[in-house]
């Protein structure tokens, strides 16, 4: 039906819609679809035992007040903060710094970079496993040079997880700025040395604010996933460390409660919504830096 | 600022050593003959005799292949034949339609598995490998779709043009001018959805259904439970399998881009998937 005001009369157009067609279909039913049985799901009522009940409620969402869970959430909320901090002062450097190199170099460090990056996530999770572990790499090292004469049996505990969860995601970050940081005019940083402003000024204020766009995208695209990564905080952290994606799993397989599980995941997608528009308030953009 | 320069590379070189030691170390010790991960005993290929004599591994190893191949043509289709067709029509909905299909890659992992899980339940659909192939071919299409756009951008239209102009109908144009100008895009593309959907663990773990394991539901259930050099040696094969699918795909990219664009777009292209 919508087909007749945008193909105005050219030859093959009905072939043109058959050809977009599937992709309609499919992101109807299945990404539209299920998106909005999510949001309806988290205003049911849990039945007893199995099962759900058609009645509306906001229970669940009241739910997520309870300290028990808001506690997860602040808790999920600090370690993500922690991570993005983290992230941002090891990648924030390496993207920029990446920017600065040869055409050949940044070519061939993108390229070093994409290998871990395609690699699976669990393969480099397990090598965590291996250096944190007691009597690991870590602890071997340690020892060896004599800095400890004990294990530190770092393996499920909250640095373990940290260490695991800045890994994962440092590439988003590293990305992101190198290629705010790629546009930047370096002959600007020239000019405002040349006039005799310090290094720290031209920092904050040429090389920061143009290369802002990078950071906050970086921040948003480590952020937001960093409180969803279950399975981080369930290899490294041995269930010690619980976020919010560990929260959703358990209300899902656990606990059976899939309206909370449901209204859990509304409330952590309209965090992600309200970051993303903050985005792009302050950064004036439609995209995301190093998404497209 | 040559002394700068200096600093440079070896801030670089030191994250990139710690950005690969938890890859080498997984590979070292699969080659280990103690059982003790952190000792190291000697080289052994014992761990990956063991594993390929591992009847259950064998078939994760078919179901992980079955379910990537399917989702990722099925995401070719998809996804080559819209980006294709929005080149041509623009209909209002274009853009809405664009962006809920790319939202697969973009909400955290786990509320697209809980959503599948719970929506596919809604619908009384058996869990198992429909669920499986349905729920991967989502988040596999934006990959598609974002290469194959990536690369209509670059191209020369005036070919498809003038094709036109000497009396070719449009459906000509796209059989035998179009999509075979966008084939390497076409296969990259499948190659990436492809690896992302053999690698997936999360979305998995929800839609998949009792009796069906994939590969790294496989893994991560035995990384919960305990380690053994097994999954050591069975992590080095993924790893390997893993690096010649990603190095397939970026030698296909590069052939595009010494004809079309600078090769600063091949990055781009890469940058803008993730």
């Amino acid at each position: 039906m919508a087909g007749n005001n945008s193909i105005k009369g050219k030859p093959y157009g009905h072939s043109l819609w058959l050809m977009i067609l599937p992709l309609y279909l499919f992101t109807l039913a299945l990404v539209a679809g299920p998106l909005l049985y999510m949001v309806i799901l988290s205003f049911q009522t849990r039945a007893e035992g199995w099962g759900i009940v058609n009645q509306f409620t906001v229970a669940n969402y009241i739910n997520i007040f309870e300290p028990v869970y808001l506690s997860t959430f602040v808790e999920s909320f600090r370690l993500a903060i922690l991570c993005t901090v983290l992230i941002i002062l090891f990648g924030y450097p390496f993207g920029y710094l990446m920017a600065t190199l040869s055409p050949v170099w940044k070519k061939r460090v993108m390229m070093l970079l994409m290998i871990p990056f395609w690699t699976s996530s669990l393969i480099r999770l397990y090598g965590w496993i291996i250096v944190f572990r007691a009597n690991g790499t870590l602890d071997q090292v340690l020892m060896g040079l004599g800095i400890r004469d004990t294990p530190l049996k770092l393996l499920y505990t909250y640095p373990a997880v940290v260490v695991g969860m800045v890994y994962a995601l440092i590439q988003f970050m590293i990305l992101s700025v190198y290629s705010s940081a790629e546009k930047l005019d370096f002959s600007l940083l020239e000019a405002a040395r040349d006039l005799g402003a310090s290094p720290v000024q031209v920092f904050f204020s040429i090389t920061l604010k143009l290369t802002m766009p990078g950071l906050l995208s970086g921040v948003i695209l480590t952020f937001i996933p960093s409180m969803g990564l279950f399975f981080i905080a369930d290899i490294l952290g041995g269930n010690k460390v619980v976020l919010v994606g560990s929260l959703i799993q358990d209300q899902l397989m656990k606990a059976h409660n899939w309206p909370f599980a449901a209204a859990l995941s509304v409330a952590l997608m309209l965090l992600t919504t309200v970051l993303i528009f903050l985005y792009k308030r302050i950064t004036h953009t439609t995209e995301l830096e190093g998404m497209g | 600022m040559k002394r700068y320069q200096k600093l440079t590379y070896l801030y670089l070189s030191v994250m990139m050593l710690l950005l690969y030691l938890p890859i080498v170390l997984v590979v070292v010790y699969s080659f280990n003959e103690s059982k003790i991960t952190s000792v190291w005993g000697g080289f052994s290929l014992q761990w990956y005799e063991l594993l390929f004599r591992d009847q259950a591994m064998f078939e994760a190893l078919k179901n992980s292949v079955i379910l990537a191949l399917s989702s990722s043509l099925l995401a070719a289709v998809i996804g080559t034949l819209a980006a294709v067709g929005f080149t041509r029509i623009k209909p209002w909905s274009k853009g809405v339609v664009e962006y809920v299909s790319m939202l697969p890659i973009m909400i955290p992992e786990i509320i697209l598995g809980m959503v599948f899980m719970a929506y596919f339940a809604m619908l009384g659909l058996r869990f198992g490998m429909l669920t499986l192939v349905l729920a991967h071919t989502a988040f596999c299409i934006p990959y598609n779709y974002m290469t194959v756009k990536a690369r209509l951008v670059g191209m020369d239209k005036s070919l498809g043009e003038a094709a036109r102009d000497l009396g070719a109908s449009e459906v000509r144009v796209l059989f035998d001018i179009t999509l075979p100008l966008l084939a390497p895009a076409v296969l990259s593309g499948t190659l990436l959805s492809f690896a992302m959907s053999f690698d997936d663990v999360i979305i998995s773990l929800f839609v998949t259904g009792v009796n069906v394991n994939t590969l790294p539901i496989k893994i991560y259930t035995q990384m919960k439970t305990g380690v053994t050099p097994e999954i050591n040696a069975l992590c080095t094969v993924i790893l390997g399998a893993t690096l010649m699918l990603v190095f397939f795909s970026s030698v296909l990219h590069r052939s595009r881009a010494v004809k079309s664009q600078p090769a600063a777009g091949d990055d781009a292209v890469k940058e803008e998937l993730k």
